[in-house]
Order: C-alpha cells, then structure tokens, then sequence
C-alpha cells in the first residue's frame, strides 16, 4: 500500500531522564506521557469507584458519610471524564495520527508538550482539593447550581481545574486539526485517511466548540458565588437551569468527544483481524461527522425532568432518537467488514468485538432514555449509570484497551504476552457485565443515583454490583502488568505486526524510530 | 488466575443464595406495577421499546455471531473483498429511521397527556428543603413537613433494618384516590425531585420556579419514593410517601387537619428554663441532622453548635440565624418551620447544652415580638 | 535539530511550556486563595502572572527569534495561521456561551419568573431588571438616588455608540496597516498600526469611564441582578480581549519599529489583526444586544 523511507538520524545532544519529559517536543514521547497519565488516572478514578461499590455493598452507612460518597462520586466522574478518557484518547492521537497521515511530527510541537504538562497540574488542584477544609467536590461530575454555590473552597478548585483542562484540550485539539490538514503527506487525500484520523478530527472539532462553553459555564459559577452575579439565583432575575442548558451544551457533545476516536480504533482493529477493507469508508466519515453535528441540539434530553415547554421536550426527544441512525450505519457497517472475512480472535480483535456488543447495549439503553415520558421514570436512576457505563467502560475504555493492545507491539517493539491479554479480556468482560447490567435493574426497581444508602429491595443486586466492581478493579491490575511486561521485554515485534494491516504506521520498523517519516512516505 | 475467578464467582453465588430467602421484589426486573393511568402508559411504552430494541439487537448480533462462527479463518474462511455497497447503506439507514418514526408517535402521546395539568380537582405545593418535603394543601390552609423517620440507628447498624428502611417519613402525604391531583414543585435552597415511581411522576422542585405535574391513583394504599435529584449530603435521606385514601376518607382527614391546624399556640403559658430545656431538645433533632447530636458538627461545612461564637455570643445574633437563616447556605430560615416556642427553646437549648452553659433563656414572647 | 522535510521546521525540546504550566498554576491557586480569605493569595497571584508574562517574553521571543532568522516556511507559517484561526473560533464560542447567558434569562427565565405569582407576586419582569428581590430600573442614563431600589442602564446612543465608530474605525486602521505592509511601507505601515493603538486605547479609555459611571452614579453593578450581571460579564470579557488584542498589536508595532516582517512573511501582524477584528466583530453583537435592544 505505502512505502516509507525512514531517516533515523538522532538529533544533538538530548535532554535525558527527567528533563526529557519535561520538554520533549517529539510526538511519540508526549503521547506515552498521555497514555501514562490516563492509566494513572484510571487507576484513581477506579479506586475512587471502589470506595463508592464498597459502601454500597450492603444497606447502611458502614465505611464513608454520605458528605464523602458524595466526593468520591463526583472526583471519579471527574477523574475518568477528564482524567482517564480524554487524555487516553489525546495519547493516542499523538502516537498515530502522525504515523498515519505521513508527518514528521505533530504541527506545533512546542504547544504540544504544553497541552500535556498542563493537565498533571489541574489534575493536582482537583485532587488536592479533597484536602481543603469542606472537603472536595460533593455536588456531581455535572456541578449543577446551586448545590456549588454551597460549597466550600474545593468548588472554586475544580472550577480552575476544568479552565486548565480546558486549555489543555483546545490546545491539543487545535494541534490535532492543524497536523490533519496541514501535514499530510504527499497523496494522503482526506478520503484516504485512516478512519483513526477522521474520528479525531470531527472530535477536535467538537472539543474546541464546547470546551469554551464549559469554560463559560464555570466562569459564571465562580462569579455568583464570588462576585455577587445572579446568572443562577431567580431573586435577581437568574435560573438554576440555565447552568444545566449550558453545562449539557457542552456535556453531550463531550459524551461522543469520548467515543468518536473509540469508534476510530475500532474502526482500524476490525479490518485488520477480518483481513478485509473496511466496509463502507465513506458512509463512516459521513455518519461520525452526522453523530456530531447532531450531538450540538440535543443536550436537553440530560433535562427532561427540569419542567420544560412540551415544545422543548418534542424536540429534543426527536433530535436524540435520530442519532440512533448514524450511530446503527457504524455497528452495521462493522458487522459487514465482519462478514465473510477471515477472523481471527487476538486480543485487540476480542476487545474490538466487545466493544461493538456492548456498546449496543448501552446505546439500545440511551435510546429507551431518549423516549421522552420513559426517561420520566429512568432519569437520575441507575438505568442511567448503567447506560453511561455500557458505553463509556465498554465503549470507550475498552476500545483504548482493545487499541493499546494493537499498537503495543508498534510503540515497544516487542508483542505484548497473548495468553494474558485473552485472560485481561474474559475478566474484563465478565466482570464488567457483572457489575453493570444488574444496575438497570436497580434503576428500573427505582434506586436513584448519588445514594451512600438505600433501602432494602436493593440489596440483592447491589451486592452482585459490588462484587463485580472488585473483580473489574483487580483484573486492570493484570492490564498494568501486561503493559509493563510488553515494555520490558517479550518476543520481538515485527514491522507488520499482524497479518497484512493497512495503514503508513505498519510500514515503519517497531519499535517505531524516534522520528518517522521526515521524507515524506509516498501513498498509493 | 482462573481458580481466583472461580472463588469470586463462587463467593458472589454463595452470598446470593442466602440472600434470596428474602424479600420477595428484591429481583424485580422490570418497573413496578403502575396505580395510575400515566404510570400505565409509560410501562406499556417501556416494554414497547424494549422489546423493539431487543429484536433489533438479536437480529444485528444475530449476524455478527454467525459471522464470527462461520468467517473464522481456522475453519478456513479466506476474506472476500467487498467494501461498500450503497443500497445496503441505504437500506439500514431508511428502515431504522422508521422504527424511530413508530417509537415516536406513542411517545409523543404520552408526553402530550402527562403535560395536561389542566382540570384538576385538588392542588398541592411541593416544597423541597434539604432534606425533608413540604406539602400544602393549596385554598385549604392545611402545610406540614414530612422528615425521614427511620432511626439513625438503624442507618448506622446498630440496630436490626425495619420493612421500609429509608423509605418511611413521620408525616406521609395524604392524598385521595380517583381524583385528578396537580402537585406544583418548587423548592427552598437547591434543586430536589420528587419522585413516586407508582405514580409514574418526577418532576424537579427548583428554587424560585414552579414545575407543574399530576397524577390520579387508581387504589387506596403507601406508596414509596425518593429525592432524586443531589441536593447535597441527605440527598439519599430524603424519602417521600405517600399515603392514598379513599376520597371519603380522604375528606374526612382533611376537614381533621384544619381543625387541627386552628388549635390555639402555646405560646402565653408559662416558661420554665427546664421546660425550654427539654422542649429545645425535642426540637433539636431538627438541627442535629446537619449540627451533629452532639452540637460537634459534620464535615462539609456545617458549623458545630458547640463553642460557636455565633451561639455563644450576642442572643440577637444567634436569633436571626435561626430565624431567616443564611442565604447561599443550606442554613434555611427556620422562622416559617417552627412556632415561637420551638425557636425560643431551640434556642436556648443551643445556649445551655453541649458545654455552652450561657445561662440565660430566650421566652416565646420575645420570638413573637419579632415576626 | 530542525530535522524536517521540505524544511518543516520541528523545534527542539524547550522548558517554556512547563515553565508556562507552573505559572498558570500558580496564579489560579493563588486566586482560589484570595478568593478564600488566604493571605498568600495575592502574592502567589503575583508570582504566577510573573511567571507566565516570562515565559510569554521567553517563548514568543525565541518564536520571534526563529522566524526572524528564517527558520519558517510557508508550511510552517500555513500551520501557524490555522491555528489562530481554530483559536479564535474557540474565542467565539466562549462568547456564545455568554450571548446564550443573555438571550436565555431575557426571553425565556424573567418572563417565567414574571409569570410566577405564587412565589413572585408582582413581579413584573421585562428587560432590563434586576429580579424580584432587585433593584427597579429606571430610564436609562439617570442619575439614581438610592442604589438599593433603583438603577439605571447605560443607553446605546451616548458613550457605545461612540466606542462602536473607534472599534469600526479601527479595524479599517489595521486593514491600511496591513496593505501597506505587503507593499513594504513601512511608514505607512507604522503610522496606521500606530492609529489602530491610539483608537484602541481611547476605547479602553471611555469603557474605564462608562464603568465608573455605572457604578457611582447609576447604580449599575455586577451584582444588579442578572442584568447587572450579563452586562458586566459580556462587557468585561470583551473588554479584557480588547485589552489582550491591544497588547498583541502594541508587540507587533514594536517590532515594526525594529523592522521585523516582510511582505511575504508576517504571521504575527495577520494573527493580531485578525483578532483585532474578532473583538470588533464581538463589539457589534454587544453593541446591539446589549445596548440597542
Ligand atoms: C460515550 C458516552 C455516551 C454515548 C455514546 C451515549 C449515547 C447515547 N445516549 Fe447517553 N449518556 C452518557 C454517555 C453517553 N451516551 C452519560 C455519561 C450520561 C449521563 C450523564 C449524567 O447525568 O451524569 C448519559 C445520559 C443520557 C441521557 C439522559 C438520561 C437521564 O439522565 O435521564 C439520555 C437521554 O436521552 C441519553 C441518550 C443517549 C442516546 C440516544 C445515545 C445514542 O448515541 C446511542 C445510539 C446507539 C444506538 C441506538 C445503538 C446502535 C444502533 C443500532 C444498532 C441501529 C438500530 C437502532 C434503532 C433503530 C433503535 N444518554
Ligand atoms: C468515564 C468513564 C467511567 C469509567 C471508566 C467508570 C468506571 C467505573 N464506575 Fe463510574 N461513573 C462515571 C464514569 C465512569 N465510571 C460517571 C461520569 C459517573 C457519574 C457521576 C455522577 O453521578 O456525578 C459515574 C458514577 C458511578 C457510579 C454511581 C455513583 C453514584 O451515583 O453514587 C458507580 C456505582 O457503582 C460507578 C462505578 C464504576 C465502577 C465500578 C467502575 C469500574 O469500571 C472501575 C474499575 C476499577 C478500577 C480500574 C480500579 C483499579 C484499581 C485498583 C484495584 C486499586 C489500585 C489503586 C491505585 C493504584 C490508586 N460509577
Ligand atoms: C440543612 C442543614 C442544616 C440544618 C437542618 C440546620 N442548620 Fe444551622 N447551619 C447550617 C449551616 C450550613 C450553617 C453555616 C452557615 C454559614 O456558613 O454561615 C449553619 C449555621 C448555624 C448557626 C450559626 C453557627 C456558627 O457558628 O456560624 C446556628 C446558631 C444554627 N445554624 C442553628 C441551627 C438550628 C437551631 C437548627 C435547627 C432548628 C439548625 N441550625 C438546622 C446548616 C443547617
Ligand atoms: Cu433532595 Cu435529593
Ligand atoms: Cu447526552
């Protein structure tokens, strides 16, 4: 498909150890900060959803207050939205979006180590915040006013850290853009770019369209509760709701910011383990870029309850239901690049597969939320934890996963080891559907969410929750493992990896040489 | 690695088992049986959908597992080369389009009725504190609180779990069968919602707006829900019930509470500083939810009672706090919840008891002086 | 090393950006303190914006340097410019935010509040106000006597409108400037670029006044309720752009004067003139929404 001719010539003299972190300029080496961070993060964000599991292990208050559940709610949905997920899939982006299209490097490498180095502290001015008088958040990952105005100092820390993440990721979707259009190589057409790099693009689009939303949102928050603002106090005209209209004008939009380059990966594994083209390329392009366009009118299905005009409800009840239709073009499309292929079922192709099931399941569940007077009785219930979870664990973290384990062989050199990677996924799997399909049941049985107690008709499947939770959280240790094992040694990977795949990244040697393609590959 | 998945498996299972002796709706799969017409629509149309998503995902997965049997490359399976085929895109996107189209036209009915707030026989306000409901019986002068009654021992397992755990107040919601009922939602300090999953009703209470609902109950009976929406550290202590009484009898107690409520204050009979005392304590149960039992406060910014300046400094000062509250806090204004004498004794109460031993007593008099 | 194709210049590792992320911190934690009733507040606040403002002159100035010495192509400048671009649309939705802040609470919120007469009774909504519990408005532009019950709002056809002619005006400014750059004029060049500043400056210069006026004397405050609130918030911020844009057409003057920009290579000039004109086109959505109707 490609050839590439690869200059290793190493640079002068480059800061070692720490330093070179700290200031590196180079693509591959912020993009491994990336993943490490997002692991990190995972693994706190993971904890934090331990403590909340294991208070919810049987009924009564046993381990936390209910002030501290709250916090621990809150900064798990926090780590892993902003933490784990986004920062993961930047990571990979800056790992191969260049390799893909044939670049050098990223645009705008300077800014690059920037966006990075910016999220290690917004992430200790969170975390920090959980040991400031009050306490840390309490108020949910969504921070709806004026339960924030309550709070304590820890409010106006999460505030500032969102502003750093939120120049962190405009930074670093400006960067992502600009590299697509502006660094391709010679020949790599738009249409002829990896499905990889489409998803991202349309997500960087998305993440600089609503970051400064968000942005705005808090800016408000900080101002009612400092300044003397009423954007949210009806006494001087304002309303709470108002924070809700524009918080989810960035919040559903930020839920497909973290499955379109979810997609992507999928997208690139599928082919490669059928040893078949992509089906339909171009309706994919097309249906992520309509997922996206639509994600911008219908944030308000997050609000059905909040009292709106009947009008309002109609529309955003129609709106969220039509997403079904691209989002089915993309699962019906990866069971035809499936269908009289050759399969073959390594790690990332099991992963990949799980992913397409099981985010059907969760998106199955988001369209029973979209129906309107349904969502009546499902909203702030665990059938929405359960949604979410379907299709941000199995959707989104196990296709970085499923990718980690694609590409592992590529950005170490050594393959990672088989028989562990099926064992990470079967535990994976199971344990997670352990965990999370009782929650619809909990859901619909009337368990709302954000609880540190409940009553006792719940128990039952609390506890099968709970015990999956704890298999779920051992089982990534076995994942850390794996990585660390594939970065030290193992059988030594070779350039094409797996059977024939496509893509300029399987042209060059792996480990991938510390600048690729600084004479451009020539695409066919 | 696999034995250790095994012992989970078999510990979770073993634990299930004990379990299933009990409580007969612990493995309820699906929402629980409606008691009005609304509650009813909404089921049908959950199990409407469901059942469309449910076919669709076996049929889709239906193809995929067959793919994945059948395509295998071990059973020797070579890839065709296929990569697009436009009428097949065409199709799948056409034919979900109007399964969207069926789904929406029930829906949209449904949504119509429940919006349909008009014609009501009976109107109630519902107001969210944290944490406790206020209901007001609009044009019949009848308001009560209604507060979590389960034991804080129970809560803390240090005594056996009643029936209703979590879901039991001390002053249910009275409220008559086959009547159109309108509840108005508001709330005091941040955003509760008020949820009875029989009934099919949630709305959101939200400071400074009214949200409207209704509901008619088909049968007499204690119906149970919960706040559903953060509001804060009690947001899982905040109960709501319902109790469904015949329009007979629901007239009867009605008609009982306004007599009730016409009942001369207390206020002028004697006060004793014991009485104030041991009344003050009664009262501050109200208090100790967020100042702690024993006035040391709880974490996430809720004051201790003891030693505060506030309460241990100028009497005026400490009145109004308990009286108007303090905004932008869940301090609420008390002087609408409690009557002259309960301010008074919880006052004094405060003043004398966790070791603050001021000494001196406020008297109902002196709060009626100042509403 | 700017190992490259076709010369695509890639920069060598730099601390800038860390040292960049410790000043941003810094200055955000010390606000959080200030705004907390730390006493360290201030002073981290001060070493932050310290920072930050060394790292711009440190970065910008090693950017400055590297273009200056020719180390950027047209590849390079192509990506520079998209990045400005995709910047200042980030920009744009910042402001929607506000905007929507505006249009929500104005044709949907106080109309909702007016309407309910259970917790409101007679309020009567309208634009501007100050909620229920606010102030009342009066005519604009009246001097109001007691802040607590009254307060006036800054009419269209006074100050603003004048402002909108500077801001208008100065956008054409910059529009000669850039011309005469490409034509290498530089006197030229520098006399227009030098008006552009003055009329930014006189901008500033009679917002500082309006603000003062609103607050001593018509008793028009952040905290008037939401309008006070919106006009403020939407005002300010674009005040603050203003003041950046200003600062960014002020560097590019300087460097004009040192003779820095050709006519085929001036990334820096067309970055801040675009976002000179990105703030004047904020300035005539403000103009009309905020002021006019
Ligand atoms: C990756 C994240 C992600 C994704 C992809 C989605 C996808 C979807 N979500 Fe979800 N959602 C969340 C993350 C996500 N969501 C989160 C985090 C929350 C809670 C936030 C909070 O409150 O904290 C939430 C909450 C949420 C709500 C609010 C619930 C409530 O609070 O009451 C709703 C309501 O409409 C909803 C709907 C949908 C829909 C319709 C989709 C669709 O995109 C799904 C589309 C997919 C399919 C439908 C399956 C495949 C399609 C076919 C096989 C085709 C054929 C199908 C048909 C014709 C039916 N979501
Ligand atoms: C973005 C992705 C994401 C991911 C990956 C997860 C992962 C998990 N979530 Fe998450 N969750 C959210 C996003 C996510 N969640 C959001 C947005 C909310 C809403 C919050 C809100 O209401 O505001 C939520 C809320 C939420 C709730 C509801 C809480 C409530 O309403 O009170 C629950 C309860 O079960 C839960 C559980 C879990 C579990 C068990 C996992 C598991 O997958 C985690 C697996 C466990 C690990 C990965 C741990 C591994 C580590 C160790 C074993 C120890 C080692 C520790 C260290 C080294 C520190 N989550
Ligand atoms: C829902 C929680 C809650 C309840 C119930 C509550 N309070 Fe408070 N109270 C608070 C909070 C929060 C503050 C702190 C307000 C502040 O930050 O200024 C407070 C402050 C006070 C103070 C001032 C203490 C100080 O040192 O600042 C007094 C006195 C007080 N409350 C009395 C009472 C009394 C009497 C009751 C019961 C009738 C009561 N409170 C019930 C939350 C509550
Ligand atoms: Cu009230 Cu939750
Ligand atoms: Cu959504």
């Amino acid at each position: 498909m490609a050839t590439a001719e690869v200059a290793s010539h190493e640079g002068h003299h480059h800061p070692t150890g720490i330093m070179r972190w700290l200031t590196t300029t180079n693509h591959k080496d912020i993009g491994t900060l990336y993943l490490c961070f997002s692991l990190t993060m995972f693994l706190i964000g993971g904890f934090m959803a331990l403590v909340v599991r294991a208070e919810l292990f049987q009924p009564g208050l046993q381990i936390v207050d209910p002030h501290f559940f709250n916090q621990m709610t809150t900064m798990h949905a926090l780590i892993m939205v902003f933490g784990a997920i986004m920062p993961g899939f930047v990571g990979f982006a800056n790992w191969m979006i260049p390799m893909m299209v044939g670049a050098p490097d990223m645009a705008l490498p300077r800014l690059n180590n920037w966006s990075f180095w910016i999220l290690p502290f917004a992430f200790t001015m969170l975390l920090s915040s959980l040991f400031v008088p009050g306490g840390g958040p309490a108020a949910g990952w969504t921070l709806y006013a004026p339960l924030t105005i309550q709070g304590g100092m820890s409010v106006d820390m999460t505030i500032f850290a969102i502003h750093m993440m939120g120049i962190s990721s405009i930074l670093g979707a400006i960067n992502i853009i600009v590299t697509i259009f502006n660094m391709r190589a010679p020949g790599m057409s738009l249409m002829k770019m990896p499905l990889f790099v489409w998803t991202w693009l349309i997500t960087a689009f998305l993440l600089i369209a609503v970051m400064p939303v968000l942005a705005g949102a808090v800016t408000m928050l900080l101002t009612d509760r400092h300044f003397g603002t009423a954007f949210f106090d009806p006494a001087g005209g304002g309303d709470p709701v108002m924070f809700q209209h524009i918080f989810w004008f960035f919040g559903h939009p930020e839920v497909y910011i973290m499955i379109l380059p979810a997609f992507g990966i999928i997208s690139e594994i599928i082919p490669t383990f059928s040893r078949k083209p992509l089906f339909g390329y171009t309706t994919m392009v097309l249906a992520t870029a309509c997922i996206a366009f639509l994600s911008f009118v219908v944030w308000a299905h997050h609000m059905f309850t909040v009292g709106m005009p009947l009008a309002g409800e109609l529309f955003f009840m129609y709106s969220t239901m039509l997403i079904a239709v691209p989002t089915g073009v993309k699962v019906f499309n990866w069971v035809s690049t499936m269908w009289r292929g050759a399969l073959t079922f390594e790690t990332p192709m099991l992963f990949a597969v799980a992913v397409v099931f099981l985010f059907t399941i969760g998106g199955f569940s988001g369209l029973m939320l979209a129906i309107t007077p349904a969502d009546f009785q499902y909203h702030d219930t665990y059938f929405v934890v359960a949604h979410f979870h379907y299709v941000l664990f199995s959707g989104a973290a196990m296709a970085m996963m499923g990718g980690a384990y694609y590409w592992l062989p590529k950005w170490t050199g050594h393959m990672y080891d088989e028989k562990l990677g099926k064992i990470h996924f079967w535990l994976t799997t199971i344990f997670f559907n352990v965990t999370f399909f009782p929650q619809h049941f909990l859901g619909l049985a009337g368990m709302p969410r954000r609880i540190p107690d409940y009553a006792l008709q719940f128990t039952e499947f609390n506890v099968i929750s709970s015990l999956g939770a704890f298999g779920l959280g051992l089982s990534q240790l076995l994942f850390v493992y794996i990585i660390v094992k594939c970065v030290r040694s193992g059988v030594r990977a070779t350039d094409e990896v797996w059977e024939r795949p496509r893509g300029l990244e399987w042209t060059v040697p792996s480990p991938a040489p510390y600048h690729t393609f600084e004479t451009p590959p020539k695409v066919i | 690695m696999l034995t250790h998945l095994r012992k989970v498996v078999l510990l979770g299972g073993a634990t299930l088992f004990a379990m299933t002796g009990r409580a007969g709706a612990a493995w309820d799969l699906n929402l629980p049986p409606p008691v009005s017409p609304i509650g009813q629509e909404i089921l049908e149309l959950h199990n409407l959908i469901l059942l469309i998503c449910l076919i669709i995902f076996f049929v889709v997965f239906g193809f995929m597992f067959y793919s994945i049997w059948a395509h295998r490359k071990s059973r020797g399976s070579t890839a065709a080369q296929f990569s697009h085929s436009n009428s097949l895109e065409l199709v799948w996107t056409i034919i979900p389009f109007f399964i969207l189209i069926g789904m929406a036209i029930p829906s949209t009915a449904t949504l119509i009725n429940m919006e349909d707030t008009s014609k009501a026989d009976l109107t109630v306000k519902v107001t969210g504190y944290q944490w406790k409901w206020h209901y007001e019986y609009q044009k019949h002068g009848v308001g009560f609180y209604s507060t979590l009654s389960t034991p804080r021992a129970q809560i803390e397992g240090k005594a056996p779990k009643g029936e209703h755990y979590l879901l039991e107040v001390d002053n249910p919601l009275v409220l008559p069968t086959d009547r159109k009922v309108r509840f108005l939602f508001t709330a005091n300090d941040v955003i509760h919602s008020w949820w009875v999953p029989k009934f099919g009703t949630k709305k959101d209470a939200i400071p400074g707006y009214i949200n409207e609902s209704w509901t008619l109950i088909e049968k007499p009976g204690t119906y149970r829900g919960q706040c559903t929406e953060l509001c804060g550290k009690d947001h899982g202590f905040m109960p709501v019930v319902v109790e469904a009484k015949t329009p007979e009898e629901f007239d009867a107690w009605l008609t009982g509470q306004k007599s009730a409520a016409a009942k001369p204050d207390t206020a002028a009979a004697e006060w004793t500083n014991d009485r104030l005392m041991a009344e003050g304590g009664q009262v501050y149960s109200k208090c100790a939810g967020c100042h702690g039992v024993d006035g040391g406060g709880t974490p996430g910014g809720f004051p201790a009672i003891a030693g505060s300046s506030i309460v241990t400094g100028p009497v005026d000062r400490h009145i109004d706090v308990v009286m108007n509250g303090r905004s932008g806090t869940s301090m609420q204004a008390f002087k609408d919840q409690l009557t002259d004498v309960e301010v008074a004794s919880v006052i004094t109460y405060q003043r004398n008891a966790f070791g603050n031993d001021i000494g001196d007593a406020v008297l109902p008099s002196q709060i009626s002086a100042l509403r | 090393m700017s190992g490259s194709r076709d010369g695509y210049y890639l920069p060598n590792p730099s601390a800038w950006p860390i040292i960049g992320s410790i000043g941003l911190f810094t200055t955000l934690l010390g606000l959080m303190l200030f705004l907390n009733e730390g006493k360290t507040g201030p002073w981290l606040m001060g070493f932050g914006a310290a920072t930050i403002i060394f790292m711009m002159f440190g970065w910008f100035g090693r950017v400055i340097r590297e273009s200056e010495g020719g180390m950027y192509n047209d590849h390079v400048g192509l990506s520079f410019r998209m990045s400005m671009m995709w910047f200042i649309f980030s920009e744009v939705m910042f402001f929607a935010a506000f905007f929507s802040a505006l249009f929500y609470t104005r044709s949907l919120a106080v109309p909702w509040l007016a309407d309910t007469d259970l917790l409101w009774p007679g309020y009567e909504g309208g634009w501007p106000t100050a909620g229920p519990k606010g102030p009342l408005p009066i005519e604009a532009d009246t001097v109001v006597a007691d802040p607590s019950r009254q307060f006036s709002t800054i009419g269209a056809w006074g100050i603003p409108v004048v402002n909108t002619g500077l801001l208008l005006l100065s956008s054409v400014t910059v529009t000669i400037a850039h011309h005469a750059l490409k034509m290498n004029e530089r006197r030229k060049l520098i006399v227009w670029l030098g008006i552009t500043l003055v009329l930014g400056a006189m901008f500033l210069f009679l917002q500082g006044k309006e603000y003062a006026h609103a607050y001593q004397e018509l008793g028009l405050t952040l905290g008037t309720g939401v309008y006070g609130a919106t006009f403020f918030m939407l005002t300010g911020f674009h005040g603050l752009h203003v003041t950046v844009g200003a600062i960014i057409l002020l560097v590019v003057w300087l460097r004009c004067l040192r003779g820095h920009f050709k006519p085929e290579n001036h990334f820096a000039f067309e970055a801040g003139a675009w976002y000179w004109h990105f703030v004047d086109t904020v300035w005539v959505g403000l103009f009309i929404f905020v002021y006019v109707f």
